[in-house]
């Protein structure tokens, strides 16, 4: 993925949850979305360093790290929809959005579901002797959960190929991240279980890349997991109809001036990487993907009321006669 | 890929028969995998993964630390990535533990997924009641049944016991199996070799005219020797063992009940919302005209189990209550 598909991605990211944010509040969609804008650089970061075959096991928080993984928006936009022509047929809805052709798990609304779940896509992993790893993301909170733990321990004993990607954005759901963590940093949740860690800024693509690849390589060295702590921010609420009474406006200001997004484009027009004219195309390309996506997504059929339901339990080993 | 049994049989516990069942399934694909407490170098707890590290090495027979919600969720992982993880919960009990990454994980993924994941797990946990007490002692069969994903078997014989562990494996989607600890060690015919039950196929014990004694598991033994008590007494029994709950055989129920019109359910698990309330409203529903009395149920307690003998012996569904049952429904109606 070169920078100009990452930062395609990235905007293409921020197109699409700004479309989301604006159809829940046009009523057009059921539910609650839980938007990543703010987060685009960690996601790209990390696909940006991944192969075809490897795993990604996303939290609810899921729509920019399938976007990052390539899946197709008019998909994603149509599960969200709950059409017929969704990701998941229209069984999962946007918080279970996922691309497993492109090795993506379904959203997890279980907080700390996807520590596990990655683990265990990191030891078929090493058992199918694939070469792939597995990638876990989850937040700050997430880390609160039993089963983030007895994960991070049974993957340092067993050396699996995993990396673990926390995004703290600094708020588990409402409450800031600093109240429900006795530990110095959320990295050190890492060291407590032997394994390599690293601190990175989850708003800079160029160090979210630069994190990942070590934890990659050396996941694929069979030398086992990395816990990544992506320091990030979200700059929407926790879930659309947020309040957001729980920060202030200053705070927001001042990590919107961080943007991942303009902090790129500045890295790359400095480095000479892209043309303003590269920044200006590739913004357009990815307004135009989500508005093509959003239409013919909406004139999608739903699913007819009798609609069988695929991946319900069917078992059929029955004896040959 | 045959089912069948060759001729020559012999005695095997219930025990060894999953193992040799776990055994023929890990030599045929690599992908299987075993994972739990104890299970490697112990060889089981129940004896019943003896022998299987050193043919399969700790890549595939993996003791873990003792930490079920982790390694079932890591099982799920590896199941959609393409391993075929046999997981062992010690004790049905501790399947509570990990209920998230069963019920909520395992059981949902390939449904969020839109059908385009599988998940190709088994879970093996030990039931039984037995001077355990109430964190060793539970039949959580209902809660397997109730939320949808998982098959639930429960083999009352060693035959069984490989031919439904089998199948389970084959079946390549997740399913639980309960192995009885007051019969792991029971002995009886098992065909060598590869020996497959279908899911979804009840077995008729003992042919009767009478009444229907629906059971599964354990309890199949005990209406079996209610039975034959009550034969002294000309009552002519018949006992079907459902051997899966998930899926149910309803048609060789309903013919049983078409032939009988009396039905007695028997289970170890507690009697409120208990398997047998399913199957008798299911009776009910479909069988109404061939029903001489309304079916009858015999359950465990509906409170933790205790421990002390004379307490625990009355918690139990044992011999008195499931005669008194049937006596009851045949004295009912018509």
């Amino acid at each position: 993925m070169d920078d100009i598909e990452q930062y395609t991605r990235m905007q293409l990211i921020r197109h699409f949850e700004d479309r989301c944010e604006e159809l829940y509040r046009a009523t057009k969609v059921r539910g609650s979305l839980h938007l990543y804008s703010g987060q685009e650089a960690v996601a790209v970061g990390a696909c940006a360093e991944l192969g075809p075959v490897d795993k990604i096991a996303v939290t609810y928080r899921n729509h920019g790290w399938v976007l990052a993984r390539g899946a197709d928006p008019r998909r994603l936009f149509a599960e969200i929809f709950g059409r017929s022509t969704g990701c998941a047929r229209g069984q999962g809805g946007s918080k279970h959005l996922g691309d497993w052709q492109r090795g993506v798990f379904p959203g997890n609304a279980i907080v700390g579901a996807t520590v596990p779940l990655a683990a265990g896509a990191a030891l078929a992993a090493r058992n199918l002797r694939d070469g792939s790893v597995a990638v876990a993301t989850f937040g700050d909170g997430a880390t609160s959960q039993g089963v983030f733990h007895e994960s991070l321990s049974m993957a340092s004993i067993w050396k699996l190929p995993v990396v673990f990607i926390c995004e703290n954005n600094r708020y588990a759901e409402f409450t800031p991240a600093d109240r429900m963590n006795p530990a110095s940093s959320y990295a050190a949740r890492g060291l407590g279980y032997g394994m390599e860690t690293a601190v990175c800024n989850g708003m800079d693509v160029t160090a979210v890349r630069d994190a990942v690849r070590q934890a990659v390589d050396r996941a694929r060295d069979g030398a086992g997991p990395t816990f990544i702590e992506a320091e990030t921010y979200r700059l929407c609420g926790h879930m659309t109809g947020d309040g957001e009474q729980y920060r202030t406006d200053e705070e927001r200001a001042h990590w919107a001036g961080l943007d991942p997004i303009t902090q790129f484009e500045h890295h790359l027009l400095d480095t000479g990487l892209a043309s303003k004219d590269d920044l200006i195309e590739a913004t357009e390309k990815a307004r135009n993907t989500v508005d093509d996506a959003v239409e013919a997504a909406w004139n999608d059929p739903l699913p007819g009321a009798d609609e069988p339901l695929l991946g319900v339990l069917s078992p059929t080993w029955k004896e040959s006669a | 890929m045959t089912a069948t049994t060759t001729q020559s049989r012999s005695r095997v516990s219930y025990a060894r028969a999953i193992g040799e069942a776990i055994d023929l399934e890990m030599e045929a694909d690599p992908a299987v995998v075993v994972m739990g407490e104890e299970v490697g170098e112990h060889g089981g707890v129940f004896t019943i993964t003896r022998g299987l590290l050193d043919k399969y090495g700790p890549d595939r027979v993996i003791d873990t630390p003792i930490a079920e919600a982790g390694f079932a969720g890591i099982a799920v992982g590896a199941a959609a990535a393409g391993l075929r993880p046999i997981v062992e919960i010690m004790f049905a009990d501790f399947l509570l533990v990990a209920a998230d990454q069963l019920l909520n994980q395992a059981a949902k993924m390939s449904f969020m997924s839109g059908g385009e994941i599988q998940i190709p797990m088994v879970v093996r946990a030990s039931i039984g009641a037995a001077a355990g007490g109430p964190h060793h002692s539970q039949s959580l069969e209902a809660l397997f049944a109730h939320v949808p994903g998982f098959s639930v078997l429960l083999p009352s014989t060693p035959a069984d016991a490989k031919g439904l562990m089998a199948a389970a494996i084959r079946s390549r989607q997740p399913a639980i199996l309960f192995e009885h600890r007051g019969i792991i060690f029971a002995k009886d015919h098992v065909p060598a070799g590869e020996h497959v039950v279908p899911l979804g196929q009840a077995a008729i014990r003992r042919e009767g005219a009478d009444v229907t004694v629906l059971s599964y598991s354990k309890a199949v033994h005990d209406a079996l020797a209610a039975a034959s008590m009550l034969a002294d007494r000309g009552v002519d029994v018949e006992v079907v063992d459902l051997r899966t709950l998930v899926p149910l055989d309803e048609e060789t129920i309903l013919e049983s009940v078409r032939k009988t019109g009396r039905v007695v359910v028997v289970h170890e698990a507690g009697l409120s919302f208990g398997p047998g309330a399913e199957i008798a409203s299911r009776i009910h529903e479909q069988a109404w005209d061939q029903l001489r009395a309304p079916v009858l149920r015999v359950g465990g307690g509906d409170t933790p189990v205790p421990y002390s003998q004379p307490l625990e012996a009355t918690w139990l569904p044992g011999q008195e209550r499931i005669i008194d049952a049937i006596t009851r429904v045949l004295a009912t109606g018509g």
